[in-house]
């Protein structure tokens, strides 16, 4: 073998071999594919039934039949995505190969985009079966939203991933110590995004900041699509542009931290 | 093509007031086998870190197989490959899934035929399909070691190659070395405690003690310098202080 002039600066197969050992991870564990689904169709189910009483009692729900079902399943998929992200991150400090994989030419980036494709994956196996049961159930199909769905589901696994890369450039930069923000910081952000209830709720002086979060304008867009049945244009423009500004926030903090943790001999050392 | 495999200049690691590597320089030539030897904390593993890159020098330059390790890591690290017991293979993935991550990760041509291969050679077929976390120390060494074999490298670096196994399949696994080094022309770079895996596979000997260089000799000419029968009282000497034959003799009547 000779010295590559030019290594490549991103290979798919790299990507696709850290996809493979997440994969192998969870084809190795059966109740670990069941809790995936187990979480998101417990919300669903708890949300499904608030619904029928509130739809009874409310003139409100009437009019927007199937929005908490719709709000519960959206707000999964940006907390899927975030734990994917992180869980996936600190099975590698659990399992102390750090040092293995940042010795073979596995870059940093690519080992992140690896973490945002296996979280894409993961919230679907958790999403798909609670959004299916949702039918029979509720007499509700959250995919009657159509395209829009796919926008408000795109750019919530975005944010999520981006919130989740992040506080595993945290973890990387505090040790394993600080393992619970990967299950914690999402929640900062639940109340500000208007899950659901709309932004106006929130006291004046909290409206911008909330408008700062792509969820907010996620959330606004998929009450105006149950209820109006309209897409919000400028909702979906202004979510798509804040995920671009958050999700390379995430990943500077990322590669950030793992530069810190080169200079501090942290790959080696990180672990249970 | 350089000459040399590894050319350490100047090489320095602080960590905060801790100086773990104080002025390193040495190389070492392609096809050579040269171990680094030295007790606990004489800066070996630190060492092993910056060539691979985990671990970034404070000053110092690294020159791996011709290329400037701290600027330009990627041309080289699919050209070589590292095994120590210290740090793990994800311990719920079988050994074969283990493999054949690892294998796509350093763009192994045909990953399965290769993995089959090794596992034949180590005598690790029949651990291939169980998970890792279920193997003796012995055999997460050998599969550890086919992991760092997967690429062919040109340069290999090894710590602690045969920690946790047994005599026998100890000396298997040097002569697996020998024999793959000879075969392949790699270079090896090993950390060891076990003295006479170094008197028996190494071409050179780098002696470490709190991160400098103490002494560097063949296995042979250590013992003529320091006067002793084998490498582990010359270790000894050189752990207390001892400089040569004559202080050596002082400490034996000391």
């Amino acid at each position: 073998m000779t010295v590559a002039d030019h290594p490549s600066y991103f290979s798919t197969r790299r990507i696709g071999a850290m996809v493979l050992r997440y994969f192998f991870l969870l084809r190795g564990s059966i109740p670990r594919i069941i809790e995936l689904a187990y979480w998101p169709t417990m919300q669903m189910l708890i949300w499904g039934f608030m619904s029928q009483f509130l739809y009874e009692h409310s003139e409100w729900f009437v009019r927007a039949g199937g929005i908490l079902i719709a709000a519960v399943l959206l707000w999964d998929v940006m907390f899927r995505s975030n734990i994917g992200v992180s869980i996936s991150f600190l099975e590698e400090m659990w399992s102390r190969n750090l040092g293995q994989l940042f010795a073979s030419p596995l870059r940093p980036y690519e080992w992140a985009m690896s973490l945002l494709a296996i979280s894409a994956i993961r919230t679907l196996i958790g999403i798909v079966p609670a959004a299916l049961l949702a039918i029979p159930l509720y007499h509700y199909s959250v995919f009657e939203m159509g395209l829009p769905l796919i926008a408000f589901f795109v750019n919530l696994l975005i944010f999520g991933a981006a919130v989740g890369l992040a506080v595993s450039g945290l973890v990387l930069r505090c040790g394993l110590g600080a393992e619970s923000l990967a299950w914690a910081v999402i929640f900062a952000v639940a109340p500000l995004s208007g899950i659901y209830y709309p932004i106006a709720t929130l006291p004046d002086w909290l409206q911008p900041v909330a408008y700062a979060l792509p969820s907010a304008h996620v959330f606004e867009g998929m009450r105006a699509a149950a209820m109006e049945g309209v897409f919000l244009v400028d909702r979906f423009v202004w979510s798509v542009g804040l995920n671009v500004v958050y999700l390379l926030l995430g990943l500077s903090a990322f590669l950030f931290a793992f530069r810190v943790a080169r200079h501090r001999g942290q790959l080696l050392q990180m672990g249970e | 093509m350089a000459d040399m495999a590894i050319k350490v200049e100047k090489l320095v690691k602080r960590f905060g007031e801790i100086v773990a590597v104080n002025e390193l320089s040495f190389d070492v030539r392609r096809g050579e086998i040269c171990a680094l030897l030295g007790g606990n904390g004489a800066g070996k593993t630190t060492t092993i870190s910056m060539l691979l890159g985990l671990l970034i020098p404070s000053t110092g330059k690294i020159e791996i197989l011709g290329a400037d390790m701290l600027r330009d890591r990627y041309r080289v690290l699919s050209m070589i490959n590292f095994s120590s017991p210290y740090v793990d293979l994800p311990k719920r993935l079988t050994s074969r899934e283990n493999l054949m991550v690892y294998s796509r990760l350093y763009g192994i041509r045909n990953p399965k035929e290769r993995v089959a291969g090794l596992a034949k050679d180590l005598d690790i077929d029949r651990l291939l399909d169980r998970p890792l976390g279920e193997l003796s120390s012995g055999q997460k060494t050998r599969v550890s070691l086919a992991k760092s074999l997967l690429n062919e490298p040109d340069l290999l670096l090894l710590d602690e190659p045969t920690a946790s196994l047994d005599p026998e399949t100890a000396d298997w696994v040097r002569t697996y070395l020998k024999n793959f080094q000879q075969d392949r022309g790699a270079t090896i770079l090993l950390a060891s405690h076990n003295m006479s895996e170094v008197e028996r596979l190494c071409d050179d000997v780098v002696m470490m003690k709190e991160g400098s260089i103490v002494d560097r000799a063949s296995p042979a000419d250590l013992l003529t310098k320091y006067g002793r029968a084998n490498l582990e009282d010359v270790f000894l000497d050189i752990a207390r202080g001892r400089q040569n034959a004559e202080d050596s003799e002082v400490g034996i009547t000391a």
